[in-house]
């Protein structure tokens, strides 16, 4: 980076009252729903094994679809999770979310109730809001007519219904929000939860789960061309790898409580780790050529995090599966980097990509590979492309990690990247 | 038509908006108000909602708005049974 840029940087962290790095917000609690594994340990311990979600369709029949596969959360008993009041007024994907935040929230030992009114909220990613309930709900509206239509439908399938429910849930009446920015939406979420602790609030509830597994959503995703046709599920999901064919679609994520450092010391809190170092940008307009924003965001995140690309421990890649994603992404590494001068890892090979909920689920495992001195697998991957230089992780290595780099890149050109570093 | 008594009441309330906690919807609750059982006006519209389809009656919106007690909705209710049934 140029010394330009990194005073660029600096003075946009403190025009937001940024004052030292110290003041990075921390992550005190986790909650998981992935593909391999409901709940934070039973994904963790899944994530390390190798041991992966991705099977054929079971929530719909997908068999006439040109994409059968999928990563679904496993084990989901409805019931042992949500409270009856919100069975009937919500998606799956947001039962999810309410589990993952539940589970984050008890995570994090905080006594909600001990908080003032205004200072704890909600700021998750979403992509699509309740694709499954919205497509019950349309077809109620052409069969039997609008009558037919739950009154639920006004919100049940809204981008921010997430943050809405787990607001009301928890009694979270601080300032709140939603970020649609399609995979990069889990980082992006991150950051304007921190933009709120600079403002005043003392937690945050953020992160992302998401899934649209049914035929409307399917149909959707179909469109980008990015989804793999292949019906092994050790075939299908194969970034950086010369048979790269695409990507599984995938259902969950994570949920963070990110929390004012000060904050969390001053309740003898403990803490998984520190967001560092967030930035955001785009890709040029279609036809403009030049390069794709992604190495600027990593420079970016890397700058405001004060870290040097040398102190990077491991970097969890976007990890496309699209051989020519694949091919920028790694040249975006290797210039921030050196070519295959820092360990690369995929563990969302094991669960196919999570729309908004996949960058969050990357920063869980990052903060679970500094707690746990271990950088999670890339599996199935076995030849890589020619070229990529990349030294991408296919067994769990272990070794100290203390600085971890997330990158997310989401359709139509938004790139995110965020550092995690560790407690002190 | 017969008249839609309480138990029917509850057992709609039950699968279209779900149970609160600590609320026992079998006992005496007539008069308990809707926000008391844990019910809010989607709620009480959801399932006037789903009445409406079952009975093939109209129940006005504002009317379903204003009956705060499972006693003032099952009053709406039954008029609108006997109105569909005289017409």
């Amino acid at each position: 980076m140029s010394t330009a840029q990194a005073e660029r940087t600096a003075v946009a962290g403190a025009a937001y009252g940024r004052e030292d790095r110290a003041a990075a917000p921390v992550f005190t609690g986790i909650g998981v729903a992935a593909p391999n594994g409901l709940g934070t340990k039973d994904w963790w311990s899944a994530t390390l094994a190798g041991e992966s979600g991705i099977r054929p369709v079971s929530r719909f029949d997908a068999s006439r679809y040109p994409a059968t596969l999928a990563g679904e959360v496993p084990g989901f008993e409805v019931t042992e999770h949500i409270p009856s009041r919100l069975i009937p007024q919500t998606d799956h994907m947001t039962r999810l979310a309410l589990t993952a935040a539940a589970e984050a929230v008890e995570d994090s030992g905080l006594d909600l109730s001990e908080l003032p009114e205004y200072a704890a909220g909600v700021v998750t990613a979403a992509s699509a809001g309740g694709f499954e309930f919205g497509q019950r709900e349309l077809e109620a509206l052409w069969s039997k007519g609008g009558q037919a239509v739950s009154a639920y439908q006004s919100f049940a399938w809204f981008y921010a219904v997430n943050t809405g429910q787990i607001s009301i849930r928890h009694g979270l009446r601080g300032p709140s929000g939603v970020l649609v920015t399609e995979q990069a939406g889990g980082l992006d979420a991150m950051a304007q939860a921190r933009r709120q602790l600079r403002r005043g609030s003392s937690m945050m509830v953020t992160g992302g789960v998401d899934g649209a597994i049914c035929p409307w959503g399917w149909a959707a995703q179909l469109t980008s061309g990015r989804l793999s046709t292949q019906d092994d599920p050790r075939q299908a999901y194969l970034p950086f790898d010369a048979r790269a064919n695409g990507h599984v679609p995938g259902e969950g994520g994570a949920i963070l409580i990110l929390e004012d450092a000060e904050a969390a010391r001053e309740r003898g809190a403990g803490h998984y780790g520190r967001l560092a170092g967030y930035a955001a940008t785009f890709d040029p307009g279609p036809g403009r050529g030049g390069e794709p924003g992604l190495r600027r965001a990593a420079e970016l995140a890397l700058a405001e995090a004060g870290v040097t690309p040398a102190d990077v421990d491991v970097v969890f890649a976007d990890a496309s599966g699209v051989a020519e994603l694949d091919r920028l992404e790694a040249e975006a590494v290797n210039a921030v980097f050196g070519a295959g001068a820092v360990p690369v890892t995929a563990p969302k090979t094991m669960t196919g990509r999570l729309a908004a909920g996949g960058a969050s689920l990357d920063v869980a495992a990052a903060l679970l590979s500094i707690r746990d001195s271990v950088i999670p697998p890339t599996v199935n991957v076995t030849g890589p492309a020619e070229g990529l230089s990349l030294d991408l992780v296919t067994a769990v290595r272990r070794g100290p990690v203390r600085t971890a780099l997330v990158l997310a890149r989401g359709i139509n050109g938004f790139n995110a990247a965020a550092v995690v570093t560790a407690a002190e | 038509m017969a008249e839609m008594t309480l138990k029917e009441l509850t057992t709609l309330l039950r699968e279209c908006a779900g149970e609160e906690e600590g609320v026992d919807l079998d006992g005496d609750v007539m008069d308990v108000p809707f926000v008391e059982l844990g019910y809010d006006s989607l709620a009480v519209l959801q399932t006037t909602g789903r009445i409406e389809q079952d009975y093939g009656v109209q129940i006005s919106d504002d009317a379903a708005a204003e009956a705060h007690t499972p006693r003032m909705l099952l009053a709406f209710i039954n008029e609108s049974l006997t109105q569909a049934a005289a017409a």
